[in-house]
């Protein structure tokens, strides 16, 4: 017997697979991006949603893991096309394996890095530090000229999967979508494994972690640097969907957005990111098209979900969280 | 005499002016439960954040199951076997009970760094915790949230864990608080057999358990040991008297 919060969790998969995949037949690639936005945002907040959602670990700078990854695809292509080598005479690449791996590793190591100095902090402290470093990020891409400085980057030929024509946006799309099923599979492992026991044990009360003997500091630092990564790994795949890199990937906005991601789907849910993004993007098109002031109506439905529904639309479906 | 399993010796840790931890030496010896009992305020708290390592003594030293372990963090004074309970309890309040034991058993076991296998199907981590359970008797109640469970049975989750760490010493502060007469008695059984698996250094304010239990009483008052003794000896201590047991001796 399923629950009603799996049952849901079917249908937002079915229906994100569904609807692009009609959109196609009917000629209709438009929706077939948005769609790939959904899954791509989908994708960095589920990497935010391992740190937020489980280990309580509020980073205000994971836009520094998804512009890391959009600028190590975008990096890698410019110099895969130019035939330019890249450093210590490597050379770029439009092989997305290949940049998704760099992205990840890039991510995942200055995750690491901003982790192991951020985690020493907490609350508001941690909110403010992650946040700090984000903008050290952001600056250092507006400064470097080498790749657009603050014009961004432009990937000029959207990078190749073997055997698919990524051209083609439902096949984009494809990819995306198993990308963040990947993604959402390895956060259900995670969650329920050992190291999501103390991690989530760790956002609960961090003195009985210490209690039993974990050191609530590693854990938390090793999920941190698996966040990044993921983030990082969506981060590739936006820079191949809009073709473009720019600082905004970095900038705080970014970083918030995804926050609001999940505090929209529902925080620590394994579907919260899926539907908050998909929430998102449907404003973003549907008001968007009404009006440009769009955001002022999202902030007063987030408002709405943090006064009356704090478990976002996962909670206010499927009701409240349940744990082993 | 039988090597003590903790040992105090000099502990000094002042918050400004005032002298919380006034030259301690305590020791607690293998088998027995020694009562550490004093006023409001002498200090007793603070003593214990200095022996689990949430804080650190300015000098002396606390040697635990042979090694100095005044240097140490928190969990790695868990990992050599120290097990407490909290006065105020302290739990993972939206795991079950069988998960909250279940994350000390993993502890204990040595990896948390373990990324795909689903605990809950884990037949070393739950059969273990069930067993701890039991022994509180708590097995029916194995899949609550902690935070529905009541206050003693709170209490018992909570020595559940310290069980399952296999401790080489139990630091239990004020267990019997808010317990209710039936569940004090029926705690006092079960602590009473529990000096046997590990000693216990026992912060009580329920005089009637800490005379049933205790082998050793040490008497704490404004941070310093003012006696230490028998049940019989401390009774008939005048300086305790006044300081502490007022009439009710």
């Amino acid at each position: 017997m399923l629950s009603r919060e799996s049952l849901i969790n079917i249908l937002l998969a079915v229906l994100l697979l569904a609807v692009p995949l009609a959109a196609n037949a009917y000629g209709e690639p438009f929706y077939v991006t948005l769609a790939t936005r959904v899954a791509i945002l989908a994708l960095a907040a589920t990497g935010l949603n391992l740190a937020l959602g489980l280990g309580g670990l509020v980073s205000f700078g994971h836009a520094a893991f998804f512009g890391i990854g959009g600028y190590a695809a975008g990096i890698l292509a410019t110099h895969g096309f130019s035939g330019d080598p890249l450093f210590f005479g490597l050379s770029g690449t439009n092989q997305m394996p290949v940049i998704w791996l760099v992205a990840m590793v890039a991510a995942g190591l200055v995750g690491l890095l901003i982790g192991a100095i951020s985690l020493r902090t907490s609350g508001v402290y941690f909110i403010m530090i992650t946040l700090a470093f984000a903008q050290m990020v952001y600056y250092f891409a507006i400064s470097w000229p080498a790749y657009g400085g603050e014009d961004g980057l432009s990937i000029l030929v959207r990078n190749q999967f073997p055997g698919v024509n990524t051209m083609r946006p439902v096949n984009f799309f494809l990819i995306c979508y198993v990308a963040l099923m990947a993604a959402l599979g390895l956060f259900v492992l995670i969650r329920s494994s050992r190291f999501g026991t103390a991690l989530q044990a760790a956002r609960q009360n961090e003195v009985r972690v210490a209690t039993v003997g974990i050191a609530p500091y590693r854990i938390r630092l090793t999920a941190f640097a698996l966040s990044a990564a993921m983030t990082g790994l969506a981060g590739a795949l936006f820079a191949d969907l809009n073709r473009f890199v720019s600082p905004s990937m970095l900038s705080w906005h970014m970083s918030g957005e995804l926050i609001v991601l999940i505090i929209l789907g529902g925080t620590g849910r394994l579907f919260g990111p899926l539907a908050g993004a998909a929430l998102f993007v449907i404003f973003e098109y549907v008001l968007g098209g009404l009006t440009e002031r769009w955001q002022f109506f999202l902030g007063l439905i987030l408002l709405g979900t943090v006064l009356f529904a704090r478990g976002g639309l996962l909670g206010l479906l499927a009701g409240k969280a349940r744990h082993g | 005499m039988a090597e003590p399993v903790l040992q105090l010796s000099d502990l000094a840790k002042s918050f400004g002016a005032l002298r919380a931890t006034d030259g301690v030496s305590l020791d607690l010896r293998p088998g027995e439960i020694h009562a550490l009992i004093g006023p409001n305020g002498a200090g007793k708290s603070t003593l214990i954040h200095q022996i689990c390592g949430t804080l650190r003594q300015d000098s002396g030293t606390i040697r635990f199951a042979g090694q100095d372990i005044g240097h140490l963090g928190v969990s790695e004074r868990s990992r050599l076997g120290l097990g407490r309970t909290f006065q105020v309890s302290s739990l993972a309040s939206e795991f079950s009970a069988l998960r909250n034991v279940m994350l000390a058993v993993q502890a204990q076991q040595g990896s948390s760094f373990r990324f795909f296998k689903p605990v809950m199907s884990d037949a070393s981590l739950i059969d273990t915790s069930m067993a701890m359970l039991e022994r509180v008797g708590l097995q029916d109640r194995a899949r609550l949230p902690a935070a529905e469970l009541s206050h003693g049975e709170r209490r018992k989750l909570e020595i559940a864990i310290a069980l399952a760490l296999n401790s080489k010493a139990f630091l239990l502060d004020e267990p019997m608080a808010g317990m209710g007469p039936e569940g004090s008695k029926s705690l006092t059984g079960f602590l009473d057999g529990l000096r046997q698996e590990a000693p216990i250094l026992l912060v009580e304010h329920d005089m009637d358990a800490v005379f049933a239990l205790a082998d050793r009483i040490s008497v704490l008052v404004y941070g310093k040991v003012i006696a230490t003794g028998t049940v019989d000896e401390i009774r008939s201590d005048p300086a305790v008297r006044t300081a502490y047991l007022g009439d009710h001796a």
